[in-house]
């Protein structure tokens, strides 16, 4: 047996999430989160699936016996409102709690996107998590900006697959030049862990984007959460890498070119896929993997 | 000090007396002076704390959410589109009973575009749980915006202070700007305890009314939720006395005071006129003209539209003969909004015979309610024997002439 070794807590501090799907991704990615978070945090959450799995409905969690505040905000302000509330946190002499909004792709790429945006051209001293599960699933699935091309949700249904790529948020927040932004994966808890550390020892807008998969809305086992996760890395799909002030990019893991149909295949949203289909997001994919090279080959 | 300033440095001024600790508005016309006021103190260092520059209405107002829920005292202001941006928050940060000064500087909402005054954005926002207050002055302006706060964070609710875009927004007026010692004393700094407010892990369902100040509604179970609007309504029912009591502490100290509905020469007065704004002002001087003539007519300023001083109201009408509504507003299909409250006030208790309510709209979209035009419907209330269900148009009206346009009554 292979003894794991990881330089973060063994301990847990989040309690069992009581109603997250089976299979579902974000309960690791807040348990993650929070073991290298510490105590001092406080979430604040638009609505979308987080609210709903984490300790609903005392919205609060546990961590060294000490219980952290969840609160509630708006679906399309709550940029605005946890840099308000930071705001009010430092004015009233505390500098050291860390606010951090926890939203999803629907929160963030679509309905608040402009208030995001604007907390980050502020630089709003805050932790920003975006979750993607790439479609509105607190609802039950229906498309977002984020879906990605082919996929089909409740309201693109076959044969109307979304037609579309999916919006591309991090080159989004890298453009506003913030001091961190970054790709995260539950399928590398390690490279998850590091990077929620390097963003709570930075101070302005940081920008975490987590890759959700989502068992109940892309039709995979749910068993396979966290294969479909590395898959998404592995295919170049989802690129482990990191943006500092909007310019430095550093890409944190090299695939070792899996073939895309691998991530797609045991997918029931992409199950109607002809072969030209699949060559096509592969097509997109490689493109889009050969220009952040490039981005990050910049050098000063 | 006496001073010659706008509605909207009023309100600026009003708000900078205060202090509050973060400031964030989102521009729009007419209101954009006050945040260029409060910015310009904010960086000459006048006022302590921050000014922010947002995108929108809606991160106006949620940031004010954040920030009063961290616990510092926060002022806004809007107008018009602005408000009806805001919405969903307006209902948040009653909900969340976060206490939230917003100036809202009236204009209607297009279309069609127009930028100066009526009373349509705030009352279309009537239903929100915020204490709405409806300034006549510049003075009156600056001295709301203080009572606010005070009402505002005594009772962990949001005020609204309103004034007439352009009428008072851009007019300037002799105003007397109280000390900053006196007004400290009025207003002592928002109390909040240090430590970030979190629920209790056993049993927090009744929490919130324990709490000082009254905190957080999303500390309720969904089931919760007609409790949380029962306490809303029970803290709604205890603020028009507070709003009194904090009038009577500001008279006090300032020598001036508006209670939330005001009689003026109404003793006597058989046929009394009810409106808020600006032309409360021009109706003073016709109740004033009318009296000469010897009319028995009086006035009634309704100052506090929400919560709805009903009883106020009712000891002002009820012994009258007849009442004349002036809305700055329409509910389109329906009538004035003023028109139906006062309606609905006294028509609930039984008192034999009905009040008759006469119900005008006029001055939409800025349109001057003129001396003239208060005169003709306070005759037309006095003469006409029994009043319309339907909207009185009190001003021009272009029409075309069918069947509608022969039976609406309009009066210009």
């Amino acid at each position: 047996m292979i003894e794991m070794q990881s330089k973060y807590p063994r301990d847990e501090y989040m309690e069992a999430p009581r109603s997250a799907c089976l299979g579902c991704a974000l309960p690791l990615a807040f348990r993650y989160f929070l073991k290298v978070m510490g105590g001092k945090v406080v979430f604040f959450f638009p609505p979308g699936c987080s609210p709903v799995i984490v300790n609903l409905p005392r919205r609060i969690i546990r961590y060294e016996g000490q219980l952290i505040r969840i609160f509630l905000s708006l679906f399309g302000t709550t940029a605005a409102i946890a840099g308000g509330f930071k705001t009010g946190l430092i004015e009233r002499g505390d500098t050291e709690t860390e606010v951090v909004t926890w939203a999803g792709d629907g929160a963030t790429l679509d309905i608040g996107l402009g208030t995001v945006s604007a907390a980050a051209e502020r630089n709003e001293d805050i932790i920003y998590v975006c979750y993607d599960n790439e479609a509105y699933m607190n609802t039950g699935n229906q498309r977002s900006s984020a879906t990605p091309l082919w996929a089909i949700t409740t309201t693109n249904p076959l044969p109307t697959p979304k037609g579309q790529w999916k919006k591309d948020i991090m080159s989004i927040m890298a453009s506003h030049a913030i001091p961190y932004a970054a790709t995260l994966n539950i399928a590398y808890p390690d490279d998850f862990m590091r990077k929620v550390e390097a963003a709570r020892n930075i101070r302005g807008f940081r920008f975490l984007y987590i890759f959700t998969p989502c068992p109940t809305g892309w039709r995979y086992r749910a068993k396979d959460t966290v294969k479909v996760s590395r898959l998404a890395v592995e295919t170049n799909v989802f690129p482990l890498f990191e943006v500092r002030n909007g310019i430095h990019f550093v890409i944190n893991k090299e695939p070792d070119k899996t073939p895309l149909e691998r991530y797609t295949a045991i997918q029931g949203r992409y199950a109607h896929l002809t072969p030209q289909q699949v060559g096509e997001i592969q097509e997109k994919v490689e493109q889009r993997w050969k220009w952040l090279k490039w981005l990050a080959n910049y050098k000063e | 000090m006496i001073k010659v300033i706008t509605g909207n440095e009023a309100a600026a001024l009003g708000a900078m007396l205060c202090r509050p600790n973060v400031v964030c508005a989102y521009p729009i016309t007419p209101q954009t002076e006050i945040p260029e006021h409060l910015s310009e103190a904010f960086a000459k260092g006048l006022l302590k704390g921050k000014f922010i520059n947002v995108e929108s209405e809606m991160s106006a107002i949620g940031y004010m959410i954040g920030a009063a829920e961290a616990g510092v005292r926060v002022f806004t202001a809007t107008s018009s589109q602005g408000l009806a941006w805001m919405h969903e928050g307006l209902h948040f940060a009653a909900g969340g009973r976060l206490p939230i000064v917003l100036v809202n500087v009236n204009r209607p909402l297009a279309l069609p575009w127009n930028l100066t005054c009526d009373h349509s954005d705030s009352l279309s926002q009537r239903d929100t749980g915020w204490i709405q207050l409806y300034c006549e002055s510049c003075q009156e302006v600056l001295d709301t915006v203080i009572q606010a706060f005070k009402v505002a964070e005594s009772m962990g609710l949001p005020c609204m202070v309103c004034l007439d875009g352009v009428y008072l927004s851009h007019v300037s007026e002799s105003v007397d700007i109280p000390d900053q010692e006196k007004v400290d004393e009025y207003l002592p700094p928002r109390k909040t305890t240090l430590e970030i407010p979190c629920p209790e892990e056993r049993d927090n369902r009744f929490r919130l009314f324990k709490k000082d100040p009254p905190g957080l509604a999303d500390d309720y179970e969904q089931n919760d939720f007609m409790t949380n609007k029962y306490q809303l309504q029970k803290i709604e029912s205890h603020c028009v006395d507070t709003f009194i009591e904090a009038n009577k502490d500001f008279e006090t100290l300032f020598g001036r005071g508006y209670p939330p509905v005001e009689e003026y020469r109404c003793e006597d007065a058989e046929v009394v006129l009810i409106l808020s704004g600006s032309a409360v002002g021009t109706s003073r001087y016709v109740i004033n003209v009318l009296r000469d003539e010897g009319y028995k007519v009086g006035l009634v300023k309704l100052k506090m539209f929400r919560p709805f001083p009903k009883d106020l109201l009712r000891k002002a009408l009820l012994e009258k003969k007849k009442v004349a509504v002036i809305d700055r507003d329409i509910s389109p299909g329906q009538c004035g909004i003023i028109y139906q409250e006062i309606k609905w006030a006294l028509n609930t208790q039984a008192q034999g015979s009905l009040i008759p309510v006469y119900g005008f709209v006029s001055g939409l979209g800025g349109a001057d309610i003129s001396t003239r035009l208060i005169r003709r419907a306070i005759l037309f209330t006095i003469m006409e024997e029994a009043p319309q269900e339907e909207v009185i148009w009190l001003g021009p009206i272009k029409v075309v002439g069918d069947n509608y346009d022969r039976n609406a009554i309009k009066i210009s």
